[in-house]
């Protein structure tokens, strides 16, 4: 397993992984704080979220603490030009790549369906069926080689594509068949698994048999697990690999342990499948304090973390603000994005609706 | 100054209601935004409630041991200041206490539940351990584990049970892992409840209901009295043993030629009236006061229950059809009845009609002619009866062959013929193959 920064914040590399330290060490100091703000904010955005969940403002939120080091250090791995397909626990990797983090509440609240560009920010929209991206995403990949756009050469020019997926998915016939297209096709994919060890109350025991990092194998597609948990470790295997692919040398698979620490969704309890000395364990572990230390130990100093604080504060008072004043979408977005054109079956629909609702009087 | 109040929301999905547990604050407290004012059991989890609101706590709305309805104020809360949050109404709680009678207040809207009322009333009782609390993450992320005596049941077994009365905390399981499964919760429920759906409808409680009559069933009453009292019916009976269609019906269904076709004994039925309408050629004729026009084809209708009424849509030239041919026909010929689909050109121009009665469990009946035609043919159900073979008696699957004419066209001697046709085919469907 590549680990750069173990639990208690030490870094090293170890033997055979060399390329991956030497990444890391030229890196700047802005860069790594850049991980550490970030992971600070989307796991304060994250509580946040949950409260504004309990507080009725959402109709679900989907928890992503524990596993902040596997998002930001991919989601920064990734090159801006590069097309990310992610599941729906991404709010990481979504920050990274300058998605307004409302427009992921505006879903979770149910007033659209996921209101960014993926054109504009190259982070695909959420794909709540399981395992569907991973084929979004190889098809993707298997068109950007058709476009002649992998292996040229010239950097501005090549791109990659990266599909995030979680342990429960991989039991999806679909990913088998991602992993067999984007292998004999040579695509430029890479397939991040985030191992967070439960799919809802399944373990991953019993999700598969041989290590996740190993699954690819089969059809061609070599893989390699990192530490979920260890931001710098997720950074510079992405980044090399999604290299790799931009450069024609086909798909890869990573697999990155972590943790999901809080529950699936704030549908379910998770205290009533799993044991809390297991939870214990893994926030002894957890991505943020561990680069925490890591800092501090490269000197830098208090008030940079209490200046990540305040702004998360912050972030948080904004983001409630913003929910709060989120708006109902009009009636007529039901019928609006049906057909391209004017279509006279939506016409008498929306007819009948309107009509419809108007006889029902105003319930406000 | 606001006061303002907080529905119950649903944390789950589709949760309608919930317990308080706990309450981690009393009113004159001062409370902090996502500060931890309770704990509620749904019939999901124990979750932590985190507080909306800044201010002074005003008033707790629900006791602990309440079940409180998603959409109904919990607590309020005395805002200092202006609240940062605009102020809306209430669209998602009608069941709210409405107190608007003096100074600011407004209740923050949630979004509500979508789904059926939860089973937390039948977890109600049960001892819950009060989760423990945490300042730095308000949120439920660790919340208590549920007592050990846990229902371990399906949710279709739930549903069951309860709608059946059955106590599932009364029941040992006897599934593989302990679990309730459908036979435990069928040996609790008492049979009464098992059989409810056997049971009658009340009377309703109008003594009379009036149903317009209009479309079809306007068209069938007036074809019928035209019918019935234009032409002078007259109807003949014949029992005949139909075991050898039955056999035929069944060697049909197994045929490759057969596979995907829909064989019954209608089939063989049609197929009969075809082949004796022939034979008889007076009961496939018009009478048109001047004159009677025999049909040297075979129109055939046959009759069709649908949802809006009784409808004779007709299968044309369906004496030139073959077996398969036929078996299509009638089956889409049913399907877009059944539909509603049925074109006002399948309805006109019949020669002759069967009535399949037999599919309501009834031995036989008069049917009434469709007007412009002779000859109506009813099928009635086949089943087991006693019947006389070579002075034995036997069990041979009968049914009971009836039919009416008009008798200005058709009189007894050609009805009894055509009948008699029928009825040997239907005994012995290998003189189709004349």
């Amino acid at each position: 397993m590549l680990q750069l920064l173990a639990a208690d914040g030490t870094y090293g590399v170890p033997k055979g992984y060399e390329k991956y330290g030497k990444i890391i060490e030229g890196l700047d100091e802005e860069t790594l704080k850049t991980f550490y703000r970030d992971m600070a904010r989307i796991r304060r955005f994250d509580v946040e979220a949950t409260a504004l969940q309990r507080q009725g403002q959402l109709g679900l939120w989907v928890p992503a603490i524990g596993q902040e080091g596997a998002q930001i250090g991919s989601g920064y791995g990734v090159g801006h030009k590069d097309h990310i397909f992610p599941s729906y626990r991404e709010h990481g990797v979504a920050l990274t790549h300058g998605v307004e983090l409302i427009s992921i509440l505006k879903m979770m609240r149910g007033v659209n369906h996921g209101g960014w560009d993926p054109n504009e920010t190259r982070f695909h929209h959420y794909a709540i069926v399981l395992a569907t991206q991973v084929l979004h995403a190889v098809g993707y990949a298997m068109g950007v080689k058709l476009d002649g756009k992998v292996g040229t050469g010239n950097k501005e020019e090549d791109l990659a594509v990266i599909s995030y997926l979680g342990d429960g998915a991989t039991a999806e016939g679909d990913v088998s068949e991602g992993l067999l297209f984007a292998a004999v096709n040579e695509a430029p994919v890479v397939f991040f698994i985030q191992n967070n060890q439960w799919a809802i109350s399944s373990h991953i025991d019993t999700q598969t048999k041989a290590p996740l990092y190993t699954r690819g194998e089969g059809f061609g597609v070599p893989g390699m697990r990192i530490d979920g948990n260890d931001v710098l470790a997720c950074y510079a295997a992405t980044q090399h690999h999604m290299d790799n692919a931009r450069a024609g040398e086909g798909p890869f698979l990573l697999e990155a342990l972590t943790y999901r620490i809080g529950a699936h969704t704030t549908s379910d309890d998770p205290s009533k499948y799993r044991a809390n000395e297991e939870v214990e364990t893994w926030k002894a572990k957890d991505p943020i304090k561990r680069f925490e230390t890591f800092l501090r130990r490269q000197g830098v100093a208090d008030d940079f973390f209490e200046e990540v604080k305040v702004a998360g504060d912050d972030l948080a008072k904004d983001i409630r603000e913003q929910t709060f004043a989120l708006q109902n979408p009009p009636m007529e977005n039901i019928f609006n994005h049906v057909y391209s054109d004017q279509h006279p079956e939506i016409d008498k629909q929306r007819a009948w609706l309107k009509a419809y609702e108007a006889q029902m009087g105003d319930h406000e | 100054m606001t006061i303002a109040k907080f529905p119950l929301p649903d944390v789950g999905e589709g949760l309608t209601e919930a317990e308080i547990v706990t309450w981690h604050v009393a009113p004159g407290d001062h409370v902090t935004v996502n500060q931890t004012i309770c704990e509620i059991e749904t019939a999901k989890s124990v979750v932590e409630l985190p507080c909306p609101f800044e201010g002074e706590v005003v008033e707790l709305f629900a006791a602990v041991g309440d079940t409180v309805e998603v959409g109904n104020p919990i607590i309020s809360v005395k805002m200092a200041g202006e609240s940062p949050i605009p102020v809306l109404s209430e669209p998602d709680a009608p069941a709210a206490a409405q107190e608007s009678d003096t100074g600011a207040e407004y209740k923050i809207p949630t979004l509500v539940g979508y789904g059926e009322a939860s089973e937390a009333k039948s977890r109600r009782s049960r001892a819950v351990k009060p989760a423990a609390t945490s300042t730095a993450v308000p949120v439920a992320m660790m919340s208590a584990a549920v007592a050990s005596d846990a229902i371990v049941a399906k949710p279709p077994i739930r549903k069951m049970a309860k709608e059946l009365g059955v106590n599932l905390a009364l029941i040992a399981g006897t599934g593989t892992h302990g679990e309730i499964t459908r036979e435990d919760v069928i040996a609790n429920a008492s049979q009464a409840s098992v059989f409810k759906n056997l049971t009658t409808p009340d009377a309703p409680s109008e003594r009379e209901e009036r149903i317009p009559v209009k479309g079809v069933r306007k068209a069938i009453a007036t074809a019928m009295v035209k019918s019935a009292f234009t032409a002078p019916h007259v109807s003949i009976f014949v029992d005949v043993d139909a075991t050898r269609t039955m056999e035929y019906v069944k060697r049909l269904k197994a045929s490759v030629d057969f596979a995907g076709v829909k064989v019954t004994p209608l089939l063989i039925m049609a197929k009969a009236i075809i082949w004796a309408a022939r034979r008889n050629h007076m009961v496939n004729s018009t009478w048109s006061d001047t004159e009677i026009i025999i049909h040297n084809f075979v129109n055939l209708g046959i009759a069709a229950a649908t949802p809006r009424g009784l409808i004779v849509p007709n299968i044309k030239d369906a004496d030139a059809m073959n077996m398969i041919e036929l078996a299509v026909a009638i089956e889409q010929l049913a399907a877009t009845a059944r539909d509603g689909k049925t074109p006002p050109e399948d309805m006109r121009d019949g020669t002759i009609t069967i009535t399949n009665i037999g599919v309501f469990g009834v031995d036989t009946g008069t049917p009434i002619l469709n007007p412009g035609e002779v000859g109506i043919v009813a099928l009635g159900s086949i089943r087991k009866k006693p019947w006389v073979v070579d002075d034995e008696i036997v069990v041979r699957q009968v049914t009971t062959i009836g039919a009416t004419f008009d008798h200005r066209v058709v009189d007894g001697d050609v009805a009894s013929r055509f009948v008699q046709d029928v009825a040997s085919v239907i005994e012995e469907p290998a003189l189709l193959l004349d």
